[in-house]
């Protein structure tokens, strides 16, 4: 009977998460065009409703009514399943980003919702399941290029898989610095309330360093941006995940000019829209896996004050208010960007994939090594490079 | 690298500034002197019609979005003072490209292109502006010379040049 119930609050969790997950990037979107006028000295949709508040709603029954145009002959199956397999890990990579600390719903639904975390869930391989989601997303695109039967669209969709699998691996190895950065006590850090083995019930030493919420935890004294390497790694992170995302200035792959609209250029209406859906809310994901990294998470002053004090619905909004301000700094920077720099030519797109964001992040995975059995044995400067037994 | 900081700082810059968009239609941004927009048929001071149904401008338009019929005037009730006026007068607002040709050819200066530009239309049939659309009020809309004609150092020729 506990199970059934446990299985019904992740069932609703899930929802819930999906659903704010949907409406972000609808309001991600409202967001990212009135800011980009705003950058370009002019006015960005504000009437549909008050400051242009419904236009998501506009836009999506806009899509919705717009005509499926499918190609005579595009492969029907693969075609179809394009946008899915897109959508999928794009939504996926949300399971293990921890929003904020924890709730108490003990008034609500009795003793055993004291502790609520607000994360679905906690994997102790959190950080391999995200960069594994991640490549899973190349299918979609690749997919959805090679299916419309268009050879712009194909060369597109090959771009674009060259383009993802190349920044991969920057990307992967600044997530490892991070992780390199997680010290790994034999106890919660001082400071670091509340903790993860009060919010998941499991002991401190079982959560590994790949863990989200351990990773959040253990940027209780400095945040990982701080950190001499974890900065250079934030730069590469932040690099590599605008490549990932296919974003300004490296979304050369999808952009209207070139390639009259790469691997989405057969798609209309809800399939198109998936895809758009796909591409923002990955932005979003990583965005908030930069943010759990690298910007400590649902971290901010106050948040454990709360906690101790006997607050913890209130130190549950702080730390997601923190959370969500950390959020829309990164998608700022993101949007700022795009308005800002021109693209770049696919062959110096791959260029900065392999030949200098490659051997500075197997540099700095190298440094922090280093540096953690440097600082650990000799015990100067304990937690610069983590590694804090 | 530094090219790239420039450039960043630029965009910020804009967002604290006040955009250069003029928000229509809460703003309307005024329109110059010889602005071309919807043609108006004007009159005399005394109320009397100016249009003497020559078609001078149904020719001289490229669009051939003008059509005129013309009647001999009521003796006992003059619209106008020539022997004849334009019983039907119509402009295809469709057809018509805002030229101002038929402002040029006018010889009485009747039709005057105006600066009113909202002419929003449902459908094709209610873009024939007829008479009575373009024909200004009997209190108003004196129409003077053309402003090019108004920089001419003579006087122009008759029957332009009837002010009654």
């Amino acid at each position: 009977m506990d199970l059934w119930i446990r299985l019904v609050t992740l069932l609703i969790v899930a929802f819930i998460l999906f659903f704010a997950a949907a409406t972000a990037f609808a309001y991600l979107t409202l967001f990212e065009r009135r800011l980009l006028a705003r950058l370009q000295n002019r006015v960005g949709p504000n009437r549909a409703g008050p400051g242009g508040f419904l236009q998501p709603l506009a836009d999506a029954v806009k899509l919705f009514f717009k005509e499926e145009i499918v190609p005579a002959q595009a492969d029907r199956a693969v075609y179809v399943l394009a946008p899915a397999l897109a959508m999928i890990p794009a939504v996926l990579l949300f399971a293990v980003i921890p929003f904020g600390a924890y709730l108490d719903l003990s008034f609500v639904l009795g003793e055993q919702a004291s502790v609520v975390p607000l994360q679905f869930t906690d994997l102790n391989v959190g950080i391999l399941f995200l960069i594994a989601v991640t490549s899973i997303g190349v299918y979609g695109i690749t997919l959805g290029g090679w299916s419309s039967n268009n050879k712009y669209s194909m060369m597109g969709g090959i771009r674009s898989a060259a383009q993802l699998i190349s920044y991969e691996l920057a990307l992967g190895l600044s997530i490892l610095v991070a992780v390199m950065l997680t010290s790994q006590p034999a106890t919660t850090p001082a400071g670091a309330y509340p903790s993860c083995e009060l919010m998941w019930g499991r002991p401190a030493e079982a959560f590994s360093a790949l863990s989200t919420c351990r990773i959040v935890e253990s940027q209780a004294g400095w945040w990982n941006i701080f950190k001499p390497t974890g900065f250079f790694a934030f730069c590469v992170f932040w690099l590599a995940s605008t490549a990932e995302v296919v974003r300004a200035p490296f979304d050369l792959v999808e952009a209207e000019q070139e390639l009259v609209g790469g691997y989405n250029t057969e798609y209309s209406s809800m399939k198109f829209a998936l895809f758009f859906m796909a591409e923002y809310m990955k932005l979003i994901a990583i965005s908030a896996i930069g943010v759990t990294l690298f910007l400590g998470g649902w971290r901010g002053p106050g948040v454990d004050m709360l906690y101790a004090a006997g607050y913890p619905n209130l130190g549950a909004l702080a730390s997601l208010g923190y959370f969500l301000l950390k959020l829309v700094f990164f998608l700022f920077l993101s949007v700022w960007v795009r308005a800002t720099l021109p693209r770049f030519k696919y062959n110096q797109l791959m260029d900065l994939g392999w030949k200098p964001l490659l051997p500075i992040s197997l540099a700095l995975v190298a440094i922090t090594a280093v540096g953690a059995v440097i600082t650990t044995q000799t015990g100067v400067l304990p937690g610069l490079f983590g590694a804090v037994r | 690298m530094l090219d790239l900081i420039k450039g960043m700082r630029t965009t910020v810059k804009y967002l604290f500034q006040r955009p250069v968009t003029i928000t229509y239609p809460e703003v309307k941004r005024p329109v110059r002197k010889r602005f071309r927009g919807k043609h108006e048929l004007k009159r005399y001071a005394d109320g009397k019609e100016r249009c003497i149904g020559c078609s001078l401008c149904a020719a001289a338009c490229p669009a051939d979005a003008i059509y005129v019929e013309p009647a001999p005037v009521d003796p006992d009730n003059p619209q106008g003072y020539g022997e004849r006026y334009a019983a039907k007068y119509e402009i295809n607002m469709l057809r018509c490209i805002y030229c101002g040709y038929c402002e040029d050819a006018c010889p009485t200066n009747a039709i005057v292109l105006e600066h009113e530009y909202e002419l929003s239309f449902y459908d094709r049939k209610s873009a024939v502006f007829t008479k009575e659309m373009l024909l200004v009020p009997p209190d108003k809309g004196h129409g003077e010379p053309p402003p090019i004609l108004q920089q001419l150092n003579r006087p122009p020729n008759p029957p332009a040049q009837m002010e009654l």
